[in-house]
């Protein structure tokens, strides 16, 4: 076992153990190794990477490490800058998981339900991967290959996410059974940017991989009023929904039919661009 | 595969870990090896609270922390919340409220709601439900958990 100090430290111990597993929070690696279904040869601890668990800004741009937990995604100015991933982050586990948890592993663990995956996908968010001999960043979709699937290499962590800073509001929502501790049924997340006059929006848990639902994004940029931000017009939010919930391709399984999800998610669809842009019918 | 020897600190002591496997979960090596039985055992996947500790201060379940990756932590189970063998403010609140049924949950609701009225000594009830998500409690309906949260923080703000 190594227990990293610096991304260097990791990045060298997976170099010289590339069967290692890398352990950040362990809401994910831990259970299938109660389970009996991982096993354990070498592990190399993030956990006490500092600069995995820091964030900055660059420009319009924040670098978020790997290593922030769920809760630390809600604390200090991030919930400003970052409303939807905030929500979003809070919607994970309980107390327990969002203290342990963290962006590197939900995107690591690339669960079609993974709560920040939505967000990340509206956000444009790219991953900085390293690795003892060099660095690469990919595009969320060329990170995120299938179900449970990611690009890194044996070699490779994940040190961060880029995500841009927009002007406009955002928001995340989930359908679950509970409000805790709860996998989601379907999820969306909708960012809007002024700047770009755009709405952009990332959906969850309706395809092997995070969604975006660009014919949708499309429609609507057309239909917002960006210079006295008034809402988009009845008809043109129908459209919108009908979009959103065409763009899914869910699967029937043992949380919802695909059918629920398809609907569910132009309800989601509804809800945040009424959020988004309040005053307008819903 | 074998992990090396390793120390744990637990509740304030030093304790040598000395032939455990690479894969223990803290809960386990807690229970097992270090006979602190008082963190339950239920569903090894972080879903239930019932093996809620402290570690560096933050709730988590002992079931997802890999113990050996707790090396040169704090850990606080629920024997240390009374480790004079007198009742901790929050126990005596659950005694009083009637908030113990069978009891399986209780020492990590206790942990949970330690954890919280260290952060925010007058939590409004929605703060106090959200705290206590992640313990699930089969008996009681949580009606007299909630009843001796609002004790343990009278409790705890007279004794401040």
């Amino acid at each position: 076992m190594t227990i990293a100090r610096t991304l260097d430290d990791a990045c060298a111990a997976l170099a010289e153990h590339p069967q290692a597993r890398l352990l950040a929070g362990g809401t994910d690696l831990m259970v299938g190794v109660n389970r009996g279904q991982v096993g354990l040869d070498h592990v190399v601890v993030l956990d006490r990477v500092d600069e995995l668990r820091a964030w900055h800004r660059t420009g319009d741009d924040l670098l978020l490490g790997a290593g922030l937990t769920y809760a630390d995604l809600g604390r200090g100015d991030l919930p400003g800058l970052l409303p939807a991933l905030a929500q979003a982050a809070r919607t994970v586990g309980s107390p327990q998981i969002r203290n342990a948890g963290t962006l590197g592993g939900n995107l690591a663990t690339a669960s079609p339900a993974g709560d920040t995956l939505p967000v990340l996908a509206a956000l444009d968010a790219t991953v900085l991967l390293r690795s003892a001999t060099g660095s690469r960043e990919l595009p969320l979709a060329g990170f995120v290959t299938g179900v449970k699937q990611n690009a890194l290499e044996p070699d490779e962590l994940i040190e961060a996410v880029r995500v841009p800073v927009l002007d406009g509001p955002q928001e995340f929502l989930k359908v679950g059974t509970r409000n805790a501790m709860v996998i989601s049924v379907v999820s969306l997340a909708l960012v809007v940017d002024r700047g770009g006059r755009g709405v952009r929006v990332g959906l969850g848990s309706v395809a092997p991989v995070p969604l975006r639902a660009a014919e949708a994004e499309a429609h609507l940029a057309d239909h917002v009023g960006w210079d006295d931000g008034s809402p988009p017009a009845p008809d043109a939010v129908d459209r919108f929904v009908e979009l959103v919930a065409g763009a899914a391709r869910p699967i029937d399984d043992h949380r919802g039919s695909a059918d629920y999800r398809r609907h569910a998610v132009g309800v989601l669809a509804r809800r945040a661009l009424h959020r988004a842009f309040p005053g307008g019918d819903r | 595969m074998s992990a090396d020897p390793y120390v744990l600190r637990v509740n304030g002591r030093d304790h040598e870990v000395p032939d455990a496997h690479l894969g223990e979960s803290l809960l386990w090596v807690l229970r097992e090896r270090l006979g602190l039985p008082g963190s339950k055992n239920a569903c090894e996947e972080g879903e239930c609270g019932s093996c809620s500790v402290q570690v560096d201060g933050e709730l988590v379940c002992s079931c997802l922390v890999l113990a050996a990756s707790a090396v040169g932590r704090e850990v606080i189970t629920i024997e240390g919340l009374a480790p004079d063998g007198e009742l901790a403010d929050v126990q005596r609140a659950f005694v009083e409220a009637g908030a113990v049924q069978c009891g399986f949950c209780t020492p990590g609701l206790l942990m949970a709601v330690d954890t919280l009225l260290d952060a925010d000594p007058s939590p409004d009830e929605l703060t106090v439900r959200e705290a206590i998500s992640g313990n699930l409690c089969r008996c009681t309906g949580y009606g007299r958990i909630l009843a001796a949260v609002e004790i343990a923080a009278d409790l705890r703000r007279e004794a401040s």
